[in-house]
C-alpha cells in the first residue's frame, strides 16, 4: 500500500513536479475512499457515503451546467442584450421546495444507520478503554478475558520519527501491545480518559468515540474479517496527540482463546517476580525501556526535559535526593500539572526498574537499586 | 454629521450594548441551564435524586448492569466487588464497591457518575450512595462502600444494558466538591 | 442628486497622528484593510510552517508542542485577525457610501475598535515567546488541554477578550448606521445586499462574541481561581465547554461568511448588467441562515457522546441549512441567466466563490450525516471542508471586493491582466492545496497532527506544494494593490458600467468627506 519513506527530497521533489496529479490514478498509494470496511456498519456507512457522493455530483452537475451554459451563452461577446427580469415566485418556490425533498431522501437511511451504530446493548465483550496522554490503557471488563489489563503504548522508535533511520512499513501507526479481539463478537468499548479528552477512532470498524474525564461513553463493533485494523487518537489531546495509535487485531476464537490464557500466564509471572532480588544492571536495562515507553516523550531520552512545562531529571532534586519522594512521585503524580500518577499503570517491577535508572542514568548517579518489594510496601 | 440624530444613536448603542451584555450573562447561563437539562435528561446527575421510585416489579427481562471504577490522580485502589449484575426493572438492588487508600496520609474524595448509554441515566435510580458526599479514608484504610439501586419499569426495551462508571476525583484543600447540584461550582 | 466632495480644508494632522487619532470612516477602513492583510499574511506563514512540517513524514522543523501552537495561532490570528477585520475594513469604507450617510454613527468608538486590535494581536503573537509557548489546544480551546497549558493561555484568553471587545463595539456601530443614518427614501428593502448581510452579522456577532468572552473567562476562573465549570471533580464537566463554545462558534461561521455572501450579490448583478434576482429572497434567506446557525452547533460533537435523539435533532436542523443556502446560489445563477456577462478580476472571484462554496456546501452535508461524520469527525475531511467553505467564502468574496471597490478608493484602474493572473493562480493552488486533503480524511488522517503514517505521505506533499503555491500568489496580490495606489489609468466614478448603488455617484476616489449632504433616494 505505501511506499518506503524516502528521506531524500530533491529527485522525489522533481518527480513529482512533473507527475503531479496527472498519475494520481495511476498509483495505489492515493487512496481516494474510505478504508476497507472490516464491519457491517463501517460498509452501511461506506455505502451511504457513496451514495451521498452520487446525489453531490448530479446536483453539481445541475447546478454548474446550467451556470456554465449561462456563462457561455450570455457573455456580453455574444452580443445579448441583458434582460430585466429579477423575481419569478413560482421558480424560487420551486428551488426552495425541491432541496426539501432531496434532504428528507437523504435523511432517511443516515437515522436507520445511525439507531444502529448505537445500540451496544448485549455485547458479548466489554472493554474498557482509557486515554492516558499519550497512551492507551485496555481493561477488559466482562465476558471471555475479563480481568485483563494492559497500556498499549507507541511502538515506532524515536529515531525513525527524527530521520535517523528508515521508517517502517506500519510508522506511527504500531504498539507494543495491541488491542485483541475475536470475529464476529459484538465488542462493546467504554471510552474514558485519565487526563485531556482522547477520541478511539479506528477507520476501518468505523467507530470513533471521545474519551471524556470522568465520564463513560460507549461505542462498539463487531468485526466480520480477521485482521489488523489501525487507527489514531483524533481529539488534539497535547505534544504526544500525533503520537498515540491504536491497533485492533480481529482473531479466531482458538486464536482469541490461546491469547487469553498466555495473558494470564503472564499475569500470574509477574505476580512471582516480585518476590526475585534484582540487580542494578538488570534493572538498569529494564527501567530504560519503561523510561522510553513512559517518561521520555516529556522528559526527553537525555533526562534533560523540557523547562518549565517538564522539568529536567538529570540532576533533578527527586532523581538525586531521598528515595521516597522520588517513588511518591512516580505512584502518585503531581496534581495540578502533566505529571501522571503511574500506580495504576505499571507494575511494581517496571516502577522500580524506572526508579533506578532515573536515579543512576545521565549524570545521576546515586548507585541505589530499588527492590520490587519496596515499592509494593509503599503502595500499602 | 447630522446632530438631530445624536440623542437617537446614543438610545440604540445604549441598547444594544445592553443586550451584548445581557449576552455575556447568557454565556454563564448555559451553565445552570446545561445542568437543568442534564436532570432532566438525567445526563451526568450526581446528587440525589428526588424524583418517587416506581418500584413495580417487571420480572419479564433482565437488565444487564456494568459496574466500573475509575480513580483520577488519587493514590486510591477503587474496584466494583461485583462487575456486573442481571437485575429485573423494578427490583431493589445492592452492590458494593472496594476503596483502598495506599497513601500513608487521609485522603478526601468525591466519585462522580457516569453512565453509558447516557439516556440510561433517568432510568437509574440510585436509593442510596457514597457518591452522594466526599468519602474521607485513613491512611491505609480499606473501606467497602454500598450502592443501592432501582431500574425504573420505565426503561425502554431496546436498553439491554446499562454501565455505571464511578470516577473518584481528589477533593482539594477546602475546595468543595458539590454534590447537591451539578452546576460548576463556584 | 449631486456629488459631495466639498473643497473646505477638514483640518486633519498629518502622518502618523492622523491614523492614530482619525475618526474618519474611509481612513479607519483603511487601517482594518491594511492590519487584516498583516494578519493574513501572518497567518498564511504559520500555514506554511505546518505545510513544511507536513511535506514528508517523520518530524523536521518544528516540535510536536510548537506544531499544536503554531496550528492554535494559525485558526485564531485567521479568523479574528485577518477575516473579521478585513470584513469590518470592508463594512466602514462602504456601508456609509452605500446607504449615503457622512459617516459612521460613532466616530471615536470606531477608531477605539481599530485600535484594540493591535494590542490583542500583540498579546497573541508575544504568547508564543513566554516560558511554555502559546496554547497549543486547536482554536477551540477545549478544556481540560487549556487548563494545563502554561501562561501562553492566559495571554490567549486576554486576546480574545480585546478582540470580542472591539468587533462587539465595531458592530453596534454598524447596525446604529445603518438603522439610524440612511438616506431619505432608502427604506430597509432598499439597502443593498452587502449593507444587509453586514447588519445581519453584526447582530450575529453582538449575540454570540459575549458568550465566547464567558466561556474563555471560565476557563481562566478554573485555571486560576478554583473554579470548576469544565471539571468533572468539582461537578462540572468538559463537555459543557464545548456546548458554550459552540453555540458561539457556529454562528461565527456565519459571522465570517455572510458579509462574503453580501459582497457577490453586489458583484454578480454588477457584471451580468441585470439586477439582482430575487432581492427579498436573499435577504429572508440570510435571515434564516443566521437564525437556523444557532440551532446546529451540536454536529461540531457527534462524537463527544450526546443522546441519540439530540444527534438527529443537530443533524436535521444542519441539513435545513442548505435550503437557504441553496436559495443563495440560484439566485446568483438565475441574476447571470440571460444577463451581458463580462469576466473582469472582481467576476471572477464571485463565480470562484461560487464554485468552491458549493463543493465545500457538499462537503459540509455530508459531515451533516452523523452516520457518516462518526468515520470523518476531526479528519482532514473536516479541514478541506472548512477551508473551502472560509477561504472560498472569506478570502475569495474579499479579493472580489478588493478588485471591485480598488478604483473606487485609490482613483485608479488595477492591473486587470496581472489581476486574473492572480485570480487562477489562487484558485489552481486553492485546489492543489484543499482538495487532496479530503482524500487524507477519508483515509482516516486525523487532523492537528504533526507527523503522519507512510500511506498519507502522497496526498500530503502535494497538499504542501499547493499551500506555497497559495501564499507566494498572494505577493501578487499585494504587489497589484501597491501598484494600484501609487498610480495606474484614472477611474471613473462608476467604472464598472453595469454597478449599481449610491456608492458609484461619489468621484474616484471618494473624497474624505462624502454625502455631507444627504442625497434622497426615490
Amino acid at each position: 500500500m505505501s511506499k518506503q519513506a524516502q528521506p531524500i527530497v530533491v529527485p522525489r521533489l522533481a518527480t513529482l513536479w512533473a507527475l503531479t496529479l496527472l498519475s494520481t490514478a495511476a498509483e495505489a498509494a492515493y487512496e481516494v475512499n474510505f478504508q476497507q470496511p472490516a464491519t457491517l456498519v463501517a460498509q452501511e456507512v461506506y455505502d451511504l457515503h457513496l451514495w451521498m457522493m452520487a446525489i453531490c455530483a448530479i446536483i453539481f452537475c445541475l447546478v454548474f451546467g446550467v451556470m456554465t451554459y449561462s456563462l457561455i451563452k450570455h457573455r456580453r461577446a455574444s452580443g445579448g442584450a441583458a434582460a430585466r427580469f429579477h423575481e419569478n415566485t413560482r421558480v424560487e418556490m420551486l428551488w426552495t421546495a425541491i432541496p426539501v425533498v432531496i434532504l428528507i431522501g437523504m435523511a432517511w437511511p443516515v437515522t436507520k444507520t445511525l439507531l444502529v451504530i448505537r445500540d451496544s446493548s448485549n455485547a458479548d465483550i466489554t472493554i474498557k478503554v482509557t486515554g492516558y496522554q499519550w497512551k492507551w490503557g485496555y481493561d477488559y471488563l466482562k465476558g471471555e478475558g475479563e480481568g485483563i489489563r494492559f497500556m498499549s503504548v507507541l511502538a515506532t522508535p524515536q529515531d525513525q520519527i527524527d530521520g535517523k533511520a528508515p521508517k517502517g512499513e506500519h510508522y506511527l501507526l504500531e504498539v507494543d501491545r495491541p488491542l485483541v479481539v475475536p470475529v464476529n463478537k459484538k465488542i462493546r468499548i467504554l471510552t474514558t480518559s485519565n487526563d485531556v479528552i482522547h477520541s478511539w477512532y479506528v477507520p476501518a470498524l468505523a467507530v470513533q468515540q471521545d474519551a471524556v474525564t470522568g465520564f463513560i461513553r460507549d461505542t462498539w463493533f463487531r468485526a466480520e474479517r480477521e485482521g489488523v485494523f489501525r487507527g489514531q487518537c483524533s481529539q488534539l489531546c497535547g505534544k504526544g496527540h500525533g503520537y498515540m495509535p491504536i491497533v485492533v487485531e480481529v482473531v479466531s476464537a482458538e486464536k482469541y482463546a490461546a491469547w487469553i490464557a498466555k495473558q494470564q500466564q503472564e499475569m500470574v509471572a509477574g505476580a512471582e517476580d516480585k518476590d526475585k532480588v534484582w540487580q542494578l544492571a538488570e534493572l538498569m536495562q529494564r527501567g530504560e525501556a519503561v523510561y522510553g515507553k513512559n517518561c521520555s516523550a516529556c522528559h526527553q531520552p537525555t533526562g534533560k526535559g523540557i523547562p518549565p512545562a517538564f522539568p529536567a531529571l538529570d540532576g533533578s532534586k527527586v532523581a538525586t535526593g531521598p528515595k521516597a519522594a522520588h517513588i511518591a512521585t512516580v505512584l502518585n503524580g503531581r496534581p495540578g500539572t502533566a505529571m501522571q500518577a503511574f500506580a495504576a499503570q505499571l507494575s511494581d517491577t517496571d516502577i522500580a526498574a524506572v526508579i533506578t535508572y532515573e536515579r543512576n542514568a545521565w549524570s545521576n548517579k546515586t548507585g541505589d537499586v530499588l527492590q520490587p518489594a519496596e515499592i509494593k510496601a509503599v503502595r500499602r | 454629521m447630522n446632530i438631530a440624530l445624536r440623542p437617537a444613536n446614543r438610545r440604540t448603542f445604549a441598547k444594544l450594548a445592553l443586550f451584548s451584555a445581557l449576552m455575556f450573562g447568557v454565556g454563564y447561563a448555559l451553565v445552570p441551564l446545561y445542568s437543568v437539562f442534564c436532570a432532566v435528561t438525567g445526563l451526568n446527575q450526581i446528587g440525589v435524586d428526588r424524583q418517587p421510585v416506581n418500584l413495580q416489579l417487571d420480572t419479564g427481562r433482565v437488565v444487564n448492569i456494568e459496574f466500573d471504577a475509575n480513580v483520577h490522580h488519587l493514590p486510591w485502589k477503587f474496584r466494583p466487588v461485583q462487575t456486573h449484575l442481571g437485575v429485573h426493572p423494578g427490583e431493589l438492588m445492592q452492590t458494593e464497591f472496594e476503596i483502598i487508600n495506599t497513601r500513608n496520609e487521609a485522603v478526601t474524595g468525591q466519585a462522580i457518575p457516569s453512565y453509558s448509554p447516557p439516556e440510561a441515566a433517568q432510568y437509574f435510580k440510585k436509593i442510596s450512595c457514597f457518591c452522594f458526599s466526599k468519602q474521607t479514608l485513613a491512611a491505609g484504610q480499606v473501606q467497602r462502600m454500598p450502592l443501592v439501586f432501582v431500574v425504573d419499569p420505565a426503561l425502554p426495551k431496546e436498553m439491554g444494558t446499562i454501565t455505571l462508571s464511578y470516577t473518584f476525583f481528589e477533593v482539594e484543600g477546602n475546595a468543595v466538591a458539590n454534590s447537591g447540584d451539578g452546576a460548576g461550582k463556584s | 442628486m449631486n456629488a459631495t466632495a466639498n473643497g473646505h480644508s477638514d483640518h486633519r494632522p498629518s502622518g502618523w497622528r492622523r491614523w492614530l487619532t482619525t475618526t474618519n470612516h474611509k481612513d479607519i477602513g483603511t487601517l482594518y484593510l491594511w492590519f487584516s492583510f498583516v494578519m493574513f499574511m501572518l497567518g498564511g506563514i504559520m500555514a506554511l510552517l505546518i505545510r513544511a512540517e507536513l511535506f514528508q513524514p517523520g518530524l523536521q522543523f518544528l516540535e510536536p508542542e510548537r506544531f499544536n501552537q503554531i496550528v492554535t495561532l494559525h485558526g485564531l490570528i485567521m479568523v479574528f485577525g485577518a477575516i473579521m477585520p478585513a470584513f469590518v475594513g470592508f463594512a466602514n469604507w462602504m456601508i456609509p457610501l452605500q446607504i449615503g450617510a457622512s459617516d459612521m454613527a460613532f466616530g471615536r468608538l470606531n477608531n477605539w475598535s481599530f485600535w484594540l486590535l493591535i494590542p490583542a494581536s500583540l498579546l497573541l503573537i508575544t504568547s508564543l515567546f513566554v516560558p511554555g509557548g502559546a496554547a497549543g489546544v486547536g482554536w477551540t480551546l477545549y478544556p481540560p488541554l487549556s487548563v494545563q497549558m502554561g501562561i501562553g493561555m492566559d495571554l490567549t484568553i486576554f486576546a480574545v477578550h480585546i478582540l470580542g471587545i472591539s468587533s462587539i463595539l465595531g458592530s453596534i456601530n454598524i447596525i446604529t448606521t445603518v438603522l439610524n443614518l440612511r438616506a431619505p427614501g432608502m427604506t430597509m428593502m432598499k439597502i443593498p445586499m452587502f449593507t444587509w448581510t453586514w447588519l445581519i452579522t453584526a447582530f450575529l456577532v453582538i449575540a454570540v462574541m459575549p458568550v465566547f468572552a464567558g466561556a474563555v473567562t471560565m476557563i481562566l476562573t478554573d485555571r486560576h481561581f478554583g473554579t470548576s465549570f469544565f471539571s468533572a471533580a468539582g461537578g462540572g464537566d468538559p463537555i459543557l465547554y464545548q456546548h458554550v463554545f459552540w453555540f458561539f462558534g457556529h454562528p461565527e461561521v456565519y459571522i465570517v461568511i455572510l458579509p462574503g455572501f453580501g459582497i457577490i450579490s453586489q458583484v454578480v448583478p454588477a457584471f451580468s448588467r441585470k439586477p439582482l434576482f430575487g432581492y427579498t429572497s436573499m435577504v429572508y434567506a440570510t435571515g434564516s441562515i443566521a437564525i437556523l446557525g444557532f440551532f446546529v452547533w451540536g454536529h461540531h460533537m457527534f462524537t463527544s457522546g450526546m443522546p441519540v435523539t439530540a444527534q438527529l435533532f443537530y443533524m436535521y436542523a444542519t441539513m435545513l441549512i442548505a435550503v437557504p443556502t441553496g436559495v443563495k446560489v440560484f439566485n446568483w445563477i438565475a441574476t447571470m441567466w440571460r444577463g451581458q456577462l463580462t469576466f473582469e478580476t472582481p467576476m471572477l472571484f464571485a463565480l470562484g466563490f461560487i464554485f468552491l462554496f458549493v463543493m465545500g456546501g457538499f462537503s459540509g452535508l455530508v459531515l451533516a450525516m452523523t452516520a457518516v461524520d462518526v468515520q470523518m469527525h476531526s479528519t482532514y475531511y473536516v479541514v478541506a471542508h472548512f477551508h473551502y467553505t472560509m477561504v472560498a467564502g472569506a478570502l475569495f468574496s474579499a479579493f472580489a471586493a478588493v478588485y471591485f471597490w480598488l478604483p473606487k478608493w485609490t482613483g485608479h484602474m488595477y492591473d486587470e491582466k496581472l489581476a486574473k493572473l492572480h485570480f487562477w493562480l489562487t484558485m489552481i493552488f486553492f485546489n492543489v492545496t484543499f482538495f487532496v486533503q479530503h482524500f487524507l480524511g477519508l483515509a482516516g488522517m486525523p487532523r492537528r497532527i504533526p507527523d503522519y503514517a507512510l500511506q498519507f505521505a502522497d496526498f500530503n506533499m502535494i497538499s504542501s506544494i499547493g499551500a506555497f503555491g497559495l501564499g507566494l500568489s498572494q505577493l501578487l496580490f499585494l504587489y497589484i494593490v501597491i501598484v494600484c495606489i501609487k498610480g495606474g489609468a484614472p477611474a471613473a466614478a462608476k467604472p464598472w458600467d453595469g454597478a449599481e448603488g449610491l456608492e458609484w455617484e461619489v468621484p474616484s476616489p471618494a473624497p474624505h468627506h462624502t454625502w455631507e449632504v444627504q442625497p434622497v433616494v426615490k
